[in-house]
């Protein structure tokens, strides 16, 4: 089907609306907080947080609520089955592979994607091309997962040996002497190759913000290593990491979280099958194409908890942060 | 002028302006721009039932595209002699989503389900309606009894038939054929033996893809389901759906072993796509391309195969590409057709909901849909005549011999946490090397 903008005017003006709508809740606001100055603090402390309040009650602590409560239930959330779906998620062999995969995402794509940005961060520094080194690999983070993923399962392309190759991997294999490999369907390979999409896209935003943090690294400090004599290995170990510790736990809890509800990579290049799936894209499975709320629940609250730690140490990080301040 | 009163006519200035744009918009959405159709150069009477009904219906289904406006211009003239309007909504998530808006609270008027395992939700959920009266008699005289059953909850009726596909058809190049001088098989063993013959002229017979994003495995589903009604017929077919019999009963490994003998076959598949592992990753849609220019002769998939197709390619017994019905074992047995179809029910028991659904049931729709193209019903009023293309007059012959007993897609029918997901699953550890009992242990460990 061709694209017509008249096709897409609803969705338009559906996004127009949206934008209408927050302006007016500001005007509105405004117009409101200009009024006489008694009480003004307590009814700005109002005005400002009431609609945000309302927003996470209805758009996040109710359905946590409600998703608990479900995964304590049956299919259809009639009949309490008191601990079986989390029974069923440790005993099904597809399910503890789905868990497996999901570890081996959260081992390998925070700390690679993180290494990645922090060693070009520092390889690029100062040098003669750094701004355009920079763009070069941050743009992949404009790019969103779903269009990365489409990208890389050209490069993972397969065709056999005696036909043209159209995968840029294989062509390369190929170019070598090598078989043409069905990527996709080799595990666990497949799910590091999966794992690569995420760092192409993320070593990006972990390479600016290190990148900032060595910037940050007073001249001082730096100067007076070389004098002492320091190689650019001790340079590295005993200055640079140490001064950008507290930023490289800051994105690697950031990419982590990323890595826990990673749903689009897997659902665009596998749709979960070969022994893929992950997580955040069973839930999906579970509670919508298959019916089954209890048990997508019981997946939904398993992520919840084990994105809880990681969002308290981040807010410990940054109340500390604030203290020193 | 002081800047507080300054700003804060701009405030009062952008909500007042905000509020307008925002009734206007609400009103283009809710369908501003409709009108009344003209309706003096349509022919009125064969809607004069439902005359001045009015209303507004609301439609959800998985249909998109080229074919969803097809769907819509089949109702055009029904829409402007009723005064009902009809806001059609196709979607790609539709089985998910379908679902969380029954939910929700947010029902459609109608929806056009495709598993016969969805409606029964629906329906035992409450949130679907038993049909109307007068959908209830159009359902009894226009479709056989087997179409019946399968929207048929606990006695009531909940759905009409709409569309119709057959899913036990081998699509082969009849060039190819005479090119090689090979004949439609008439029976499982003929088939084996022309693929032999096939192979060992040094083309692989077959050509095999199971992969559907994230439906991957089904094509594998129909394989069996296709299998098991040739080797151990009807009977132990339904009592399979129902699990009436487990699902790893020793018929179902009987025909795990005749589709074994084919797709897992080295020699026979697959067809310019590598080897039995590649099955898992070609897609449906590809997988039959290679049947044009000779990389493989036969192609087991569903009747609507066809528009895959470009316009170039001449569909016919004599032309690029036709289909013959996958044989039964024995040369005179009973030749059992396994497919699918989608069922239209109803959420909502207003007139023009009443009045669609009525229409929809109708004999005259399945006419005026199929004059459109690229559509069959097993109506039994479907005027086969209407029929332009070929794949679409050899279906609708075979579903509406009266010899045919129609079997619906068994994996579409079960439990969906079975056949949409599980069943899907196992189909493609199979073609990667797992061997049966495994996938059929594994399966039957699942059920509900």
């Amino acid at each position: 089907m061709e694209f017509s903008f008249l096709n897409e005017l609803p969705k338009l003006v559906w996004m127009l609306i949206g934008i209408v709508v927050f302006l007016g809740v500001i005007g509105l606001m405004l117009v409101l907080l200009d009024a006489p100055r008694s009480k003004r603090d307590r009814w700005q402390a109002v005005f400002f947080l009431g609609p945000a309040v309302l927003l996470l009650l209805g758009g996040l602590v109710y359905p946590v609520i409600r998703t608990t409560v479900l995964s304590f239930y049956d299919r259809s959330g009639d009949t309490f089955v008191g601990l079986a779906n989390y029974l069923w998620m440790f005993q099904r062999p597809e399910i503890l592979q789905v868990l497996l995969n999901t570890l081996l995402w959260v081992l390998f794509a925070p700390v690679l994607a993180t290494a990645v940005g922090l060693l070009y961060a520092v390889l690029i520094d100062r040098s003669r091309f750094e701004s355009l080194a920079k763009s070069l690999v941050f743009m992949p983070m404009a790019i969103s997962f779903v269009g990365a993923s489409i990208i890389w399962r050209f490069v993972y392309a397969y065709r056999p040996a005696d036909q043209e190759q159209y995968g840029l991997l294989n062509q390369i294999v190929v170019w070598f002497g090598g078989e043409p490999q069905l990527w996709l369907l080799n595990q666990p390979l497949n799910t590091f190759l999966l794992i690569l999409v995420l760092i192409w896209v993320q070593a990006g935003f972990a390479m600016v913000v290190m990148s900032a943090a060595i910037k940050a690294i007073p001249t001082e400090t730096v100067e007076a290593a070389r004098i002492d004599g320091a190689g650019p290995w001790q340079l590295f170990s005993r200055i640079t990491l140490p001064s950008v510790w507290p930023t490289l736990l800051v994105v690697l809890i950031t990419i982590s979280v990323q890595t826990l509800k990673v749903f689009d990579i897997v659902r665009t290049m596998t749709g979960g099958n070969y022994g893929t799936s992950v997580i955040a894209n069973e839930m999906y499975s579970q509670a919508f194409s298959q019916g089954q709320l209890g048990q997508g629940s019981a997946l939904a609250v398993f992520l919840f908890v084990l994105v809880i730690p990681l969002v308290v140490l981040q807010i410990r990080r940054n109340r500390k942060a604030r203290e020193l301040a | 002028m002081p800047s507080s009163v300054n700003r804060r006519l701009m405030a009062a200035a952008a909500a007042t302006g905000g509020l307008v744009l925002l009734v206007s918009g609400c009103s283009y959405l809710s369908g501003g721009d409709g009108g009344t159709a003209d309706t003096s150069d349509i022919d009125c009477s064969p809607y004069e039932q439902w005359e001045d009904t009015g209303g507004t219906v609301s439609i959800y289904a998985s249909i998109r595209d080229e074919e969803g406006d097809r769907l819509e211009e089949s109702w055009a003239d029904f829409a402007a002699c009723t005064g009902i309007t009809v806001q059609y909504e196709g979607s790609g998530e539709f089985e998910a989503q379908l679902p969380v808006r029954l939910d929700g609270g947010n029902a459609p008027d109608l929806a056009f389900i495709p598993q016969p395992g969805l409606l029964e939700r629906a329906a035992e959920d409450g949130h679907a309606v038993p049909v109307a009266d007068g959908v209830q008699s159009n359902v009894e005289s226009g479709w056989s009894e087997d179409w019946q059953g399968y929207a048929t909850v606990d006695g009531d009726l909940y759905g009409s038939p709409l569309g119709a596909n057959m899913k036990s058809m081998v699509w082969y190049s009849p060039t190819f054929f005479n090119e090689n001088g090979h004949e439609v098989p008439e029976t499982w063993d003929e088939m084996v033996e022309l693929s032999d013959t096939i192979a060992a002229d040094g083309t692989k017979p077959w050509c095999v893809g199971f992969e559907s994003g994230d439906a991957t495995g089904w094509p594998g589903t129909d394989w069996i389901e296709n299998a098991l009604l040739r080797t151990s017929g009807t009977d132990v077919y339904h009592d399979w759906i129902a699990h009436d019999i487990p699902f790893d009963a020793p018929e179902v490994e009987e025909a795990f072993d005749l589709a074994d003998g084919i797709i897992r076959n080295e020699d026979y598949v697959n067809g310019t796509f590598g080897g039995v592992d590649s099955i898992a990753v070609t897609s449906f849609q590809e997988a039959g391309m290679p049947l044009l220019d000779g990389g493989c002769a036969l192609y087991l998939m569903g009747s609507f195969y066809g528009a895959q197709f470009e316009d170039d390619v001449e569909i016919g017994e004599d032309a690029d590409i036709y289909g013959f019905v996958l044989p039964p074992l024995e040369a005179d047995a009973e030749v059992p057709i396994m497919g699918g179809g989608e069922f239209v029910v109803a959420f909502d028991d207003r007139d023009e909901v009443v009045a669609m659904h009525e229409y929809l049931s109708s004999g005259e729709y399945a006419n005026q849909r199929a004059s459109l193209g690229s559509w069959v019903s097993a109506h039994q009023d479907l005027d086969q005549s209407v029929l332009a293309d070929p794949t679409d007059q050899f279906t609708a012959e075979v579903l509406n011999d009266p010899d045919t007993v129609f079997h619906f897609d068994g994996s579409d029918a079960m439990p969906s946490s079975v056949g949409t997901n599980v069943f899907w699953g196992g189909m493609v550890d199979w073609v990667t090397g797992a061997d049966t009992a495994t996938v059929l242990e594994s399966v039957e460990s699942a059920w509900p």
